[in-house]
């Protein structure tokens, strides 16, 4: 099953300069977990030392806040897009 | 350094100051960049604690606008845009205060603030001029409409290039009130919050001025201008309370921050005033987590006619609540219905007449001081951040039943008479 997950650039330094990364899983948790395995430094950026998602990052799942979706837990479908955004923005 | 708004602005080019993240501390040169590069926390601008500040009669002095503070803003040297924002009136509101039980009350009121009527031209006014500062010539932002207008009117008496996201759906005044200065506007389907993501992605694919994305440290700064103005309106003091509405949060917080910057320059003395924070129920991010005394922003989807205020995901939610609690002051949040009578009881008691922001201040306010919030010493400044033309739809039933009559003279005094007029007969 092939995720995509987008970067911001900021991020994307810590995935050898990739914004658009292939993952493989059944939850928005197990499709980080699959770039965090070839992107250790990305891992602190996603997840805080809980597991949780990291405070200053916002996870949308084809558009939609995960947090309106399980969080983590949101399921996954083949094709599905993963975008990260920074949460400092707006108002 | 002193600014001078007479400078040929051709040949201005401000210098923007460097930030720091208020997560992790890193400092860095200033930039167009909101997020830190190490921990994504927010910047903000380090001021030199050196610098030389005024004393109150050289403010006093200087050009009515939001410059006269500008060793409080972000930029050194000449503003080369919008030299004429700010310094909007205080009005005094004692029949506001006797609704609400304290001792003042003044109505902050950015609704005939220049040149877009709204607070938002302030914002715009430092980050326009951060734009400059970093030779940006496209500027841009997310908005719930009072930035739309703000960022275009800014941006066309600069004669810069704009691009403005707002959700499809925002009220015609907003819209028309941005469209007319010639942007280019674009309506996203979805709610403010998707459309901030959007802007985020352009931010970071683009390179352009996005006011309250990568220009957002230098943008915030401006909302202190409203507290400085306070203090010195109110004769170099500070209110007991204020209350503002909350949106992504940012306000409240820079609020309290302009207010400590002019204790810690010994312009006014201490203490502090309460912070209360207002929003609607129907979009109430900041307020709920005020009330659960938490940490943990729990994001929303808006449903409420307050669309100024609809943030779900408000960036600076945790913040605001944090200040406002150790503020003392606390938080409300009222329905569509008591957010539209506050309008209508603003401005029959003071002439002010103020969009959905507004009236949600107002009766959040009203709540407050039924729920003992207040004290009967009480002075408090409710800041009104936008004017009501903006959202007329809210309130076109105060315009049923209006009387049609011909160009006669018994008409008028028919209708008089009906009314009890002092003076009058219907004969």
């Amino acid at each position: 099953m092939s995720i995509t997950v987008q970067l911001p650039t900021m991020l994307a330094r810590l995935a050898g300069d990739t914004q658009t990364l292939e993952a493989r899983g059944t939850t928005v948790g197990d499709a980080l977990t699959d770039v965090i395995a070839r992107y250790p430094a990305l891992g602190p950026r996603l997840r805080d030392e809980s597991g949780r998602p990291y405070g200053f990052v916002t996870f949308y799942l084809n558009d939609e806040d995960i947090r309106f979706r399980g969080g983590f837990a949101a399921p996954v479908a083949d094709g599905d897009e993963v975008i990260v955004v920074p949460t400092v923005a707006g108002g | 350094m002193t600014i001078s708004l007479d400078t040929d602005r051709a040949r201005t080019r401000p210098r923007a100051l460097p930030l720091r993240c208020r997560n992790c501390g890193r400092e860095r040169e200033g930039a167009p960049a909101a997020i830190c590069d190490d921990c994504l926390g927010p910047l903000e601008p380090v001021y030199d604690p050196r610098r030389s500040l005024p004393d109150r009669a050289t403010i006093a002095a200087r050009p009515t606008s939001l410059w006269r503070y500008h060793e409080w803003l972000p930029l050194d040297g000449h503003p080369r845009y919008s030299p004429d924002t700010g310094w909007t009136p205080l009005v005094d509101a004692p029949r506001l205060a006797k609704r609400l039980g304290v001792a003042r009350a003044w109505i902050k009121n950015d609704t005939v603030s220049h040149p877009s009527l709204s607070f938002k031209d302030r914002v715009v006014t430092t980050a326009i001029n951060a734009a400059a500062a970093f030779d940006i010539g496209t500027i841009g932002c997310a908005s719930t409409g009072n930035l739309a207008n703000a960022v275009a009117a800014h941006a066309a008496r600069a004669g810069l290039d704009s691009w403005i996201f707002i959700p499809h759906d925002l009220e015609v005044g907003k819209v028309i009130g941005t469209t007319v200065f010639g942007p280019h506007l674009v309506r996203v389907r979805g709610t403010y919050d998707d459309v901030n993501r959007l802007c985020a992605q352009v931010a970071d694919r683009f390179g352009w001025g996005i006011v309250n994305v990568n220009l957002r440290s230098y943008y915030s700064e401006g909302s202190k201008t409203m507290a400085f103005e306070i203090a010195e309106q109110l004769g170099w003091r500070l209110p007991t309370a204020v209350i503002a509405p909350m949106a992504g949060g940012s306000l409240v917080t820079k609020l309290r921050k302009g207010f400590g910057e002019f204790v810690d320059a010994e312009l006014v003395a201490g203490p502090l005033p309460r912070i209360f924070g207002a929003q609607a129920s129907g979009c109430a991010p900041i307020a709920r987590l005020v009330e659960r005394g938490d940490d943990e922003l729990v994001p929303e989807i808006p449903h409420t006619i307050a669309r100024s205020i609809a943030i779900g995901n408000p960036a600076d939610g945790r913040y605001a609540a944090r200040v406002i609690r150790d503020s003392g002051g606390w938080a409300a949040h009222v329905s569509d219905e008591e957010l539209v009578a506050g309008i209508r009881a603003l401005a029959v008691d003071t002439g002010v007449f103020a969009e959905t922001a507004g009236g949600t201040t107002v009766a959040a306010a009203l709540a407050l001081a039924r729920a003992g919030r207040f004290t009967p010493e009480e002075e408090i400044v409710l800041c009104i951040t936008g004017h009501g033309l903006k959202t007329v739809e809210v309130v076109g039933n105060t315009a049923a039943n209006i009387p049609i009559i011909a160009p006669r003279l018994r008409e008028v005094a028919a209708l008089a008479a009906a009314t009890a007029a002092p003076g009058v007969s219907a004969s």
